[in-house]
C-alpha cells in the first residue's frame, strides 16, 4: 500500500509539475495571471481524445501536432487579446488585475464551448493500459510513459531556460522588465514568447492526462488551481521549485487519499495552499518579498 | 445633518417607496425577477463597499452567501426567523473576520486567488461534513416565508446597506480605506492601522453578503454545496460592479439592472451557450470599459482629464 500510494504520487506530482512549469512561466515571465489555464490543458486532452477515437492517432503521435498548434493559438491569444492590455495597464499590480479579469471571460467562453460540444459526460479512452509491476506494486504502462514524458518535458524546458541564451534572455525579463529593455531585450517579444511556451506545455500535459484520467469538460478551474497552488508554493517564476512543489503536492494527495480518505483530497489541496500563502506569501523557495 | 447628506438621504427615501410597492402590482415573474435584481444589488453594492476603495479584487461573494444560506437551511426550523437572520450574521462576521485577518496583508493577486480558493474549500468542507457526518449531500428548506417577503427583507437590507456606505463615505474609516487604495505604504505612515481598517470593512461587506443569502435561502426548497456557493455567482456580481464602477454609492446599480436582466435573458433562451455569452459580456466590459459606467460618463465630461485612475504599484 505504501509502494502504490508512493508511485501514484509520484506520477501525479509529475503531472502536477509540468502543468505549473507552464503556467509559472505565463505569469512569472508575461505577468499574465491566466486563469483559463486549465481550460486549454482540457481543451488539449479532448483533441487527444478525438484523434485517438476518430482517427486512431495515438496521443503520443497526437503531441506531435498538438503542442505546436496550442503553441500559435497561445502566441495569438497574447498577441490580439492581451497586448491590449499590456499596452493599457502602466504597472505590473493593475496588469495582475486586469489580466485576470480578462482570462476569466476567456475561461467562461473556452469552457462554454466545450461544455456544447462535449456536455457535461466524463470522457477517457483506452491507450496502453497494460499493468507493469515494479517493486511489488503495479502501476498501468501509460501513466509511467506519462510520467517519462513529463520528465523528458520538464528537464528540456528547465536546460532550454538555463543554458541558451534565449532563455537567459526571458529568466532575465522575469527578475526585471525594465533592466532587461536596457540591455535590449525586446521584452513584449520575450513574453509572448513564453505564454506561448506555457501554453505549449499546458496542451502537453493535458494530452498525457488524457492517457489515464478521466475527464470532462468542467474540469479546467481544478488543473488551474492546482497549477496556481504549485507555483505559489515553488516561488512564481521558479521552474525548479515548481518542479519540487508539484511533486510534494503529488505526494500529500496520494497519502491522503490512500491513508486517510479519498474525498478529502481537494481540500487538503486547498488547505496546504492557504497554509502557504498565510506562512510564506512568497513560497517555500520564493526570494525576498517582492 | 449638513446639505450634502440630505440630498441622498431624500432622493433614496423616494426611492425606496415607490420599490416598496413592487410587490402590489408585479405578478408572479416580475416579483422573482425584482427579488433576483435586488439580491444583485445587495451583493454588488456591499462588493463595492470594501473592493472599491481597497482596490482589493475579492472573488469570496458567494462564499459568505452561500454561508447564509446554509446557515438558515440548518437552523431555520430550529430558531425564530430573527434569530436565525442573526445566528447566520454572525457566522458570516466570524469568518469574515479570521479570513481578513488572516489574508488582508496579501497583495494584489495572491488575494484574489485566495478568495477564489476560499470559496472551493468551504464548498468542499461543507459536503465533506454532510455526506460524513449528515449522511446526506442536500437539505431541504420549509419555511413558511413568502416572495413577497423576501422582496421587502432585501429591500430593508439594501436599504441600511446603503446607509451604511453613505455613512461610511464621510467617516474617519472611510477616508482611511480611500488613502489605503490610493497608497498603502503612504497609509501605514501617516499612523492608518490599514489591517484594523480592511478587516473591518471586509466584515462589514461580508455580514451583508451572508444576510443576502439567509434572506434569499427560502426561495430554494432544495440546497445542496453546488447550489449555494455556485462560483460562477461571485464572477457575476463582480463583472456587474465593475460595469457600473465601483467609485460611486450608486455605480454597481447602474450595472446591476442591465447585466440582471441580459443575465436572466440569456439563461431563459439560450441555456446551453450561457456561459460562452456570460465570458464575452465579461471580456467586452473589461476591454471596452475599464472604469465601468460611472467612468465612462466622468470621461465624457472631461474629455480633456485621463480617466483611468494611476493603480497603485506593489509594493
Amino acid at each position: 500500500m505504501f509502494i502504490d500510494a508512493l508511485f501514484s504520487g509520484i506520477t501525479l506530482g509529475g503531472m502536477y509539475a509540468l502543468v505549473a512549469m507552464g503556467l509559472t512561466l505565463q505569469y512569472g515571465v508575461s505577468r499574465i495571471m491566466n486563469l483559463a489555464y486549465g481550460e486549454f490543458l482540457v481543451a488539449a486532452a479532448f483533441c487527444a481524445y478525438l484523434l485517438m477515437t476518430g482517427l486512431h492517432v495515438t496521443p503520443l503521435w497526437g503531441l506531435l501536432l498538438i503542442v505546436p498548434i496550442a503553441f500559435a493559438l497561445n502566441w495569438l491569444v497574447y498577441r490580439f487579446l492581451l497586448t491590449p492590455l499590456v499596452k493599457r495597464t502602466r504597472t505590473r499590480a493593475a496588469l495582475e488585475v486586469d489580466s485576470i479579469l480578462a482570462t476569466f471571460g476567456l475561461l467562461f467562453i473556452v469552457q462554454g464551448v466545450m461544455q456544447v460540444t462535449f456536455g457535461g459526460n466524463y470522457y477517457s479512452y483506452s491507450y496502453l493500459n497494460e499493468p507493469v509491476r515494479i517493486l511489488d506494486s503495479v502501476l498501468a504502462l501509460n501513466r509511467l510513459l506519462a510520467l517519462g514524458f513529463a520528465a523528458v518535458f520538464g528537464i528540456g524546458f528547465y536546460l532550454a531556460l538555463t543554458r541558451t541564451r534565449l532563455g537567459t534572455a526571458i529568466r532575465a525579463v522575469a527578475v526585471d522588465p525594465v533592466a532587461a529593455r536596457l540591455v535590449a531585450i525586446d521584452v513584449r517579444w520575450a513574453s509572448a514568447l513564453a505564454f506561448a511556451a506555457g501554453g505549449a506545455l499546458a496542451a502537453g500535459g493535458g494530452v498525457l492526462v488524457s492517457m489515464f484520467l478521466t475527464f470532462n469538460a468542467n474540469m479546467g478551474v481544478i488543473f488551474t488551481m492546482k497549477a496556481l497552488i504549485v507555483i505559489i508554493m515553488g516561488g512564481v517564476g521558479n521552474v525548479l521549485g515548481a518542479l519540487v512543489a508539484g511533486l510534494l503536492l503529488g505526494l500529500a494527495e496520494s497519502f491522503i487519499a490512500t491513508y486517510v480518505d479519498p474525498g478529502l483530497t481537494i481540500a487538503v489541496t486547498y488547505g496546504v495552499f492557504l497554509l502557504v500563502l498565510l506562512v510564506r506569501p512568497t513560497g517555500l523557495f520564493g526570494r525576498a518579498a517582492r | 445633518m449638513n446639505a450634502p447628506l440630505r440630498i441622498p438621504l431624500i432622493v433614496g427615501a423616494a426611492m425606496l417607496a415607490v420599490l416598496a410597492g413592487v410587490p402590489l402590482v408585479a405578478d408572479g415573474y416580475g416579483l422573482s425577477l425584482a427579488i433576483n435584481i435586488l439580491n444583485y444589488a445587495v451583493l454588488a453594492t456591499a462588493w463595492a463597499m470594501f473592493s472599491g476603495p481597497t482596490r482589493y479584487v475579492s472573488l469570496a461573494t458567494v462564499a459568505f452567501f452561500g454561508i447564509g444560506a446554509y446557515t438558515v437551511a440548518v437552523l431555520g426550523e430550529a430558531l425564530p426567523w430573527p434569530a436565525v437572520l442573526a445566528a447566520a450574521a454572525l457566522v458570516g462576521l466570524v469568518v469574515a473576520i479570521v479570513v481578513g485577518l488572516s489574508t488582508l496583508r496579501l497583495a494584489g493577486v495572491y488575494f484574489v486567488i485566495f478568495t477564489f480558493g476560499l470559496t472551493e474549500l468551504i464548498r468542499q468542507l461543507v459536503t465533506w461534513y454532510e455526506v460524513n457526518v449528515s449522511n446526506s449531500i442536500g437539505r431541504y428548506v420549509f419555511l413558511d416565508i413568502s416572495q413577497e417577503q423576501i422582496y421587502w427583507q432585501l429591500l430593508a437590507l439594501g436599504a441600511v446597506l446603503f446607509l451604511a456606505t453613505l455613512l461610511l463615505g464621510r467617516s474617519r474609516l472611510g477616508f482611511a480605506l480611500r488613502i489605503i487604495g490610493a497608497d498603502e505604504t503612504v497609509a501605514r505612515h501617516c499612523g492608518i492601522d490599514t489591517t484594523r481598517a480592511k478587516v473591518l470593512l471586509f466584515a462589514l461587506s461580508a455580514v451583508f453578503m451572508t444576510l443576502s443569502g439567509a434572506i434569499m435561502a427560502p426561495r430554494w426548497t432544495y440546497i445542496d454545496p453546488a447550489i449555494a456557493f455556485n462560483p460562477v455567482m461571485s464572477f457575476q456580481v463582480l463583472i456587474m460592479a465593475l460595469l457600473g464602477g465601483v467609485q460611486r454609492l450608486y455605480g454597481p446599480l447602474l450595472g446591476v439592472v442591465p447585466l440582471a436582466l441580459l443575465f436572466e435573458y440569456l439563461g431563459a433562451n439560450f441555456p446551453n451557450h450561457y456561459s460562452i455569452l456570460l465570458g464575452a459580456v465579461f471580456m467586452i466590459i473589461v476591454y471596452l470599459l475599464p472604469n465601468g459606467v460611472v467612468g465612462l460618463a466622468r470621461r465624457l465630461r472631461k474629455a480633456d482629464r485621463p480617466a483611468s485612475p494611476a493603480a497603485k504599484e506593489a509594493s
